[in-house]
């Protein structure tokens, strides 16, 4: 019954989040909340494939990158529909996505996690040499998009709200496909690759197609993060920007349905805090990667879970 | 673009080369010996950097200052070994890949707080600090021949350890079977303490050169992680002769593109668009470089596992 009713309560809560936190003087923490909440669309894609396709990719960063100079490209020649801008960031990056897991994906291992890094490197560097962009600057988007439908600008409550959708969807969205049948042969693949092809599974297809689906969400996590700050720079696709998401996958639970959300939750809420009160707020941080690897292998999700198997 | 330029720039694109090697030896023979990704070499290279600044600082002496931060770093590589490197051997590389970037975390604090936020000054020996006349028209500065002369002997003295000595023999039949090693009575855990040692040794005495020719400051780590990453992968994971190859391969077309790229360029493109590309290249060279190889060899040119 909890189980049942968690999620509608949790999204009940975050829906009327920014109506209660001006009553507490937490306005500041809407955007906070804002910010986490595209943090977690980028990191349930992330556990799609790292979670339940076994795909270790370093570059993942990479696609929000794309996704975010995408918006910044549109607004630069003049286009401000965001509608159309999260949509045209969704294809560019799954483009993008499908182009480079066709190649990252004939190699397994190590060998996939440094050629997706090699990838998000290049896109680095090439956001770094876009001048008309701002280059190693970045870009500021001045002026909010505009959504139509009679709501205004893209920016305060508005936007937080359509994040919180955009995230729910999705979210539900990508556990479904996780329990559909592609979702058991992404698992099948992340078992073992020989017996699904002996099988007869398209192991090649089903990792291409889960890529494909995860840079292109993780490109729309992009194109709102560019809204979001209303600035988009290249150290967005900083490697070490990879190396998060890969921890919040990881401390939050590898293939767990709500392992992403968690470890996004946890780890942000805790360098924030922990950057009130001190500018040694990292080291804390490593410690807790540390003892959890040593002492929940399975992540924090693994923890709560008292049924202890991912679905 | 003269011959003169050439020779310079192929000079500095094997020095940064020698240095990668020296970061990447350890790194290679680590992950090669014990199936280890350790991303926390990169701190160990900053903290070599540090303690050789500081030192040098204090007493005057240069050599006496890489001696100094070789052992140190050694000591901390030791403890670091015994307390957390040594219980990640038997996970999977995405556990040991959290476990060492949260020591990347807590070694970038450490030193912000002993050494301060501001990046450290580290001089060049004052004996090395003038140029040496190489050809008539080609002075090139000593300290970075210094710093070729260092990185072959080092290299030399690896080829000679690995491959003509006792320990050497280990070394490579962990590398080549660990299994069957451990099967014929080889203490492989014994030659992995010995190995993470000397990895450490060579890291802060690359740090130690980079030094005066590049800044010492926070992150220095992290930005030369991957560039030796990408030498082990391209040598092949565990193989010297390959981290050796490799690491001149890496270091030529990096510095080759970065000189050379964008003169080439304008030649050929209108203006603006060459101001843009040039750097774009240069910075991505590296990755083609490896991405090309992983391709044509998906195990890196010198596999070293059978």
């Amino acid at each position: 019954m909890l189980i049942r009713i968690f999620p509608w309560t949790l999204l009940l809560v975050l829906a009327l989040f920014p109506l209660v936190a001006p009553l507490f003087d937490f306005t500041y923490y809407v955007g906070f909340v804002r910010h986490l909440l595209i943090v977690m669309i980028a990191a349930t894609s992330l556990n799609f494939i790292l979670g339940y396709g076994g795909m270790a990719a370093l570059g993942h960063a990479g696609f929000i990158g794309v996704g975010a100079y995408t918006v910044v490209a549109l607004v630069d020649a003049g286009f401000t529909s965001a509608w159309g801008a999260w949509a045209t960031a969704l294809i560019v990056s799954a483009a993008f996505a499908a182009a480079i897991g066709a190649v990252s994906l004939r190699t397994q291992g190590v060998y996939f996690l440094m050629l997706t890094l090699a990838f998000s490197q290049m896109l680095y560097y090439l956001a770094v040499s876009l001048r008309t962009y701002g280059g190693d600057d970045g870009y500021g988007l001045h002026t909010p998009l505009t959504l139509g439908l009679g709501l205004g600008d893209a920016q305060g409550r508005i936007l937080y709200w359509l994040v919180l959708a955009i995230a729910a969807l999705l979210f539900a969205f990508l556990n479904r496909v996780a329990v559909s049948r592609f979702g058991y042969a992404l698992r099948g693949v992340r078992e073992n690759e020989t017996r699904m092809a002996a099988l007869g599974y398209p192991v090649y297809w089903i990792k291409f197609t889960a890529f494909t689906v995860a840079g292109a969400v993780a490109g729309l996590a992009g194109a709102l993060l560019a809204c979001h700050n209303r600035f988009v720079s290249p150290s967005l696709m900083h490697w070490t920007e990879s190396a998060t998401l890969l921890v919040i996958v990881v401390i939050g639970g590898l293939g767990r349905r709500w392992g992403a959300p968690l470890g996004a939750a946890v780890w942000l809420t805790l360098a924030e805090v922990l950057k009130l009160y001190t500018d040694y707020w990292r080291w804390p941080l490593g410690l807790l990667l540390i003892l959890i690897v040593f002492f929940a292998p399975k992540g924090m999700a693994a923890l709560l879970d008292n049924r202890g198997k991912s679905p | 673009m003269d011959a003169i330029f050439l020779i310079e720039q192929l000079l500095n694109g094997l020095g940064y080369g020698l240095m990668l090697f020296l970061l990447a030896a350890g790194l290679t023979l680590v992950f090669g010996i014990m199936d280890t990704m350790n991303l926390a070499h990169g701190s160990l290279y900053m903290v070599g950097a540090y303690i050789a600044a500081q030192v040098h600082e204090r007493s005057g002496s240069f050599v006496g200052a890489v001696f100094m931060a070789m052992a140190a770093t050694v000591v901390i590589a030791f403890v670091l070994e015994m307390l957390v490197v040594r219980r990640i051997y038997s996970r999977g590389h995405l556990a040991q890949v959290i476990a060492t970037f949260g020591i990347i975390l807590i070694a970038d604090d450490l030193v912000k707080a002993i050494w301060g936020p501001a990046p450290m000054l580290a001089s060049t020996p004052a004996a090395l600090a003038g140029p040496v006349q190489l050809l008539a028209e080609l002075p090139y500065p000593a300290y970075r021949l210094a710093m070729l002369a260092v990185g072959l002997l080092v290299a030399l003295g690896l080829y000679l350890l690995v491959n003509h000595t006792r320990i050497g023999m280990l070394v490579r039949a962990g590398a080549s079977n660990r299994a069957m090693a451990e099967c014929m009575g080889v203490r492989v855990d014994g030659v992995f303490s010995f190995i993470f040692a000397l990895g450490a040794a060579l890291a802060a005495l690359a740090g130690a050169m980079m030094g005066p020719i590049s800044a010492v400051q926070i992150g220095m780590g992290e930005a030369i992680l991957i560039p030796a990453l990408v030498v082990i992968v391209i040598g092949g994971i565990g193989s010297i002769r390959g981290a050796f190859v490799a690491a001149l391969l890496v270091g030529l077309v990096d510095t080759a593109g970065r000189a050379f790229l964008p003169p080439a360029l304008r030649a050929v493109l209108p203006p603006a668009l060459a101001a843009d590309l040039g750097p774009a290249l240069a910075g991505i060279a590296m990755y083609v470089l490896m991405a090309a190889v992983l391709i044509l060899k998906p195990a890196g040119l010198f596999p070293a596992r059978a």
